[in-house]
């Protein structure tokens, strides 16, 4: 087969599985196990051939027609360089894994077989994103993936956060999605083509007439995706939807799909110092605030959802200094660790009953009865914090070092102002993601108390997927070395200055957390002990699923004495806890008034357009009953009416006849 | 002899016919005046006939039609009022109002209309 027919069939298969198993879910349950895992992964093995033959090597093209609009035209078109053949990879990988997952994670899940198809929906539309060429066929996976989200997340639509949760990861992204729209109209108004690889070349031919406008439109649409600030508020909310879906929207779909589209437009960018200045502010804001929400969170997904929120905002920070190169790096790097991270999670929250790092501090034994989930959940957050030789280290290294080369002048894709602002604003983050990888590793598996609840080992899928997601995680970062080759063929490997600083910083977070801890530890370990963490424990022989679903709704048990959060933020813990107060702030701007809008709406519906629609009825009744009167059922009284009626029409008549 | 004598003459019995109609209680005498009426026109109708030397004789031809119909209709209208009498035991028509809309039926307290008003002084005119 050729490379072109390989890489068409790499979206085509999942979608194919997922269609087979909406028809056939109910009528063949036996189908649904295979039909999910099966399309998935040879999907993945697919786009491993394809990166295999692309090899980094001359972008591979391939178009047809599709629609011919009389304006400009919609082509269904490939596009694979280097980053779309690696990402594709990626997605696929974590995909599966998340598929396999699934089958032991929702096994017992009456919803399963739609869960599994729309997973299934969600990875083709995330690899149609990947491999199109065509802006207008890019969007279609792009929205896709917003309804699917949509649906992933609302999995348990019986509790009300789930449904609140799915529409808000809606609303928001759609939020977004709109300028992102008009933005894509207006560079297809100005460039007179929808392909990428026209796009870029009339922006690096005769640039755009205007650049920053449709750069920032985009932009919109991105932050929504990839969860940037402002409008990252959807994220950690989605936490209300199964462990596996945060996975693979956290990891490999979704929120990477606005990173890539970035990444893959990244000159139309570059041609606007204003956006990758505004992109730049947006990414370190990002960054910085939602590493110290991170740190005052008490869910375990809470955390790891913010920390993705930070890990995006260092890849929005390369993209703001130009280097696709590394944000992609990181993106693969994040993708991998952070899908562990995600799934040793849910490992856990089974295992514990609880989503709550406080109950979770007042178990003890927990390293015991996971240890799976321990040793590759320790992996990962060793890869999150950035400690070398994970993969996360290579990756942020390779960020700090565009921001640096950009800051001190080596590289003038984008203005100085920037590397500055990622560089401090990285620092800064890397700090405070130590600090919080640490708080989550003491808090989930240094805890105090009584012996965690036992029930058995977990199952085989759960565990064999968590260590083959280790493996990328440990050592994905030793391919920095071959990778640039794939990339813009910029040198991707840490430099000294900026690993010997963000190591120690990162040393420094987490050995300061831990010194907090320890002392907090020792102080509590003289009082006497807290109260038994029955109530705020989920049933725990229950399929690993319905623990969650269950521990969702418990009552998070007050901070715990142990908690090093509390002490570092100081008065901040408070804020950072409620996400700074955003949501608030959403909702005096957004949702009040349009519940206002609705109410007025409402009484106009009620009170006025009511109104005349009975007032139609009401009247004909009313003349119904006065012409009733005149039927007096006396026959001379209508001979009389007859005659009157006759006498005048007669002599309307002849007036009439006289006049004309 | 001139028109107009045979054609007052028609007007006359018409109007004593229409008031018959309009104004007596008898369906007997009802029916009476409808007949006054029917000869009316038929009195117009040969009187025009002759005036217009018709060579068709077109209003003769049907004043014999009108006598036809009219015959006709005298006979069903009388066994009508006699059906009518048996059952009711009267023939007046002002009693025979068995298709009356009683007013007020569904909303006692209904505020009079102007079309009531209308109804009622066509009545009354009658």
């Amino acid at each position: 087969m050729t490379t072109t027919t390989l890489a068409v069939l790499v979206p085509l298969l999942p979608f194919l599985g997922a269609a087979a198993g909406l028809l056939l879910g109910r009528r063949a349950p036996g189908f649904v196990r295979p039909l999910a895992v099966l399309p998935t992964l040879a999907a993945a093995v697919l786009a491993v051939l394809v990166a295999a033959r692309q090899g980094g090597g001359d972008t591979i093209a391939a178009a047809t027609r599709l629609t011919p609009t009389g304006s400009v035209p919609i082509d269904l078109a490939l596009h694979i360089d280097g980053f779309a053949a690696l990402v594709a990879v990626l997605v696929g990988v974590v995909a599966s894994c998340v598929q396999i997952y699934s089958t032991g994670y929702l096994r017992d899940d009456p919803r399963y077989p739609s869960y599994a198809a729309l997973v299934s929906l969600f990875t083709s539309a995330m690899l149609l994103v990947v491999y199109s060429g065509d802006l207008m066929v890019l969007l279609v996976g792009w929205e896709i993936m917003g309804i699917c989200s949509y649906f992933l997340v609302g999995h348990y639509w019986e509790t009300p956060e789930a449904r609140a949760a799915s529409l808000k990861a809606f609303l928001v992204t759609k939020l977004g999605d709109v300028p992102f729209l008009i933005g894509l109209f207006a560079l297809a108004a100005d460039t007179g083509t929808f392909r990428i690889s026209g796009i870029l070349g009339a922006v690096a031919g005769d640039g755009l007439d205007h650049p920053t406008l449709i750069a920032l439109l985009l932009l919109a649409g991105v932050a929504g995706k990839s969860a940037q600030f402002p409008l990252h508020t959807w994220l950690p909310d989605a936490m209300a939807g199964p462990t596996p879906v945060s996975a693979l929207i956290h990891a490999a779909t979704m929120v990477a799909a606005g990173i890539y589209f970035v990444a893959r437009l990244l000159p139309l960018f570059a041609a606007s110092a204003a956006a990758l200045t505004v992109l730049a502010v947006m990414a370190a804001v990002t960054m910085v605030g939602s590493a110290l929400a991170a740190l005052a969170q008490d869910d375990i997904k809470r955390v790891l959802a913010y920390s993705t929120i930070g890990q995006l905002g260092y890849m929005a920070g390369a993209l703001a200094v130009g280097d696709r190169g590394a944000a992609v790096f990181h993106l693969l790097s994040h993708g991998a660790f952070k899908a562990l991270l995600f799934l040793a999670a849910g490992v856990i929250i089974h295992a514990a009953g609880t989503n709550s790092l406080t109950a979770m501090s007042r178990m003890s034994g927990l390293t015991r009865r996971i240890p799976d989930a321990y040793w590759t959940m320790t992996v990962a957050l060793l890869a999150l914090a950035a400690i070398p030789p994970f993969a996360g280290f290579f990756s942020k290294e390779a960020v700090l070092v565009a921001a640096e080369h950009t800051a001190l002048g080596d590289r003038t894709v984008a203005p100085a102002g920037a590397g500055w602002t990622i560089l401090v604003a990285g620092l800064l983050t890397a700090l405070l993601t130590a600090a919080y990888a640490t708080r989550l590793w003491l808090l989930a598996f240094r805890g105090r108390g009584s012996a965690a609840p036992d029930h058995g080992r977990q199952p085989l899928a759960m565990n064999t997927v968590l260590w083959l997601l280790a493996i990328p995680s440990l050592a994905f970062g030793l391919a920095v070395v071959r990778l640039d080759d794939w990339f813009d063929g910029h040198a991707l490997t840490p430099t000294a200055v900026t690993a010997v600083l963000g190591t120690g910083i990162a040393l420094v977070g987490g050995l300061v957390t831990y010194a907090v801890w320890r002392s907090l530890s020792v102080k509590a370990a003289r009082l006497p002990a807290g109260p038994a963490t029955p109530e705020t424990v989920a049933h725990p022989d229950a399929e690993p699923a319905l623990v969650e679903a269950e521990a969702l709704q418990l009552p998070h048990p007050a901070s715990g004495p142990t908690d090093p959060g509390r002490p570092l933020l100081g008065p901040l813990h408070r804020h950072a806890a409620d996400g700074f107060h955003l949501d608030a702030v959403y909702t005096a701007l957004f949702v009040r008034p349009v519940l206002a809008a609705a109410s007025l709406v409402r009484f106009l519906d009620r009170e006025v357009v009511d109104t005349y629609v009975s007032g139609a009825g009401t009247g004909t009744n009313w003349l119904g009953r006065a012409v009733r009167r005149a039927q007096t059922g006396n026959v001379q009284t209508y001979l009389s009416a007859l005659l009157a009626g006759s006498v005048v029409l007669a002599i309307a008549a002849v007036l009439v006849a006289a006049g004309a | 002899m001139h028109l107009a004598y045979p054609a007052v003459l028609a007007a006359l019995l018409f109007c004593v016919g229409l008031y018959g109609v309009l104004a007596r209680r008898n369906a007997i005498l009802v029916l009476m005046s409808v007949e006054l009426m029917l000869n009316a026109v038929n009195l117009n109708l040969v009187a025009f006939d002759v005036w217009l030397r018709d060579t068709l004789h077109t209003g003769q031809a049907l004043t014999l039609f009108t006598i036809a119909i009219a015959a006709a209709e005298i006979g069903i209208g009388l066994a009508i009022v006699l059906m009518v009498y048996r059952n009711g035991g009267t023939s007046d028509i002002d009693k025979l109002r068995d298709t009356t809309e009683v007013p007020g039926a569904d909303d006692p307290t209904e505020p009079a209309g102007p079309d009531t008003a209308a109804g009622e002084k066509a009545e009354a005119t009658a």
